[in-house]
């Protein structure tokens, strides 16, 4: 049986990568892919806490859930804003994007 | 206890080989292998359908749409665009997550309430109820968010179809 404390610390260590992540790099799909890194750390411990702490309810579950199908929503509507940024600005680093508009 | 210590490995090493790469389609592989450790997380905690829908729609969809975008959006990207990694901004993300990191966690292992952890039986959440909680309608069931979650998805095929189009000049 895994203490919830190892959940617990993996799922940090696992958001602060993100993190980490989110704020080094400047290409746009790389930072898409960190949000998706934080995301599952998030829903790790929502599984986990509820598994552990409270297994005869299931709201963690289906926050996990809800959160997979919102993550798949929000990763294809953030692809298409980023084709359509490169398309426009040739470019898909975000400190060449200054306006909106060209 | 092995099995998690085995998962945590590779969700760690391939989450900082994900963000430390400077190719961007190793950092999608990379994803994809974080990905599948956290599915066997959710086998290893007995939701054995959360595993499943992690499986199918995050290694299955997601990663896909990331190659896609990777394919479409460069042909310096695919070859290896080198991405130049700023000292400074490495400096200041790796100090601002170690500070968020050591506050969280010294916050969550000294609080209380993470003591009531009860022994739970080694079985397997049936699928029974999960569905009768997924689509029932009374306390403590989930139609009304699974049908917000249905018109939000369609929602978002519209907007993503509608900013991708090329515009007519």
């Amino acid at each position: 049986m895994v203490p919830v404390q190892c959940y617990f610390v993996l799922s940090a260590l696992l958001f602060f990568i993100g993190v980490y992540g989110f704020i080094s790099r400047r290409n746009l799909i790389a930072m898409l892919i960190s949000v998706e890194l934080i995301l599952n750390a998030v829903e790790i411990n929502f599984a986990a806490f509820n598994r552990l702490l409270f297994p005869g309810q299931l709201e963690g579950f289906f926050m996990s859930l809800f959160g997979i199908g919102v993550a798949a929503a929000e990763t294809a509507v953030a692809i298409a804003i980023i084709i359509n940024v490169y398309r426009n600005f040739n470019s898909d680093n975000v400190d060449s994007i200054q306006n909106m508009k060209r | 206890m092995v099995m998690f210590c085995i998962l945590a490995v590779v969700i760690l090493g391939s989450a900082v080989l994900c963000v430390t790469t400077k190719r961007i389609m190793r950092a999608a592989t990379f994803l994809l292998f974080v990905l599948f450790g956290v599915a066997g997380l959710y086998f290893l905690l007995d939701y054995t359908f959360l595993g499943a829908a992690q499986i199918s729609v995050y290694a299955g969809g997601v990663t896909m749409l990331y190659v896609f975008a990777i394919q479409l959006v460069g042909k310096r990207s695919l070859q290896g665009l080198i991405e130049r990694m700023k000292g400074s901004r490495v400096c200041y993300g790796a100090l601002l997550s170690l500070v968020g990191l050591v506050t969280v966690v010294a916050v969550l292992l000294k609080s209380q309430f993470i003591c009531a952890a009860a022994q739970v039986a080694d079985v397997e959440v049936p699928m029974q109820q999960i569905g009768y909680a997924l689509v029932g309608a009374g306390k403590y069931q989930y139609v009304l968010p699974f049908e917000v979650i249905s018109v939000f998805l369609l929602a978002c095929i519209i907007g993503g179809l509608a900013i991708a189009r090329k515009e007519e000049k």
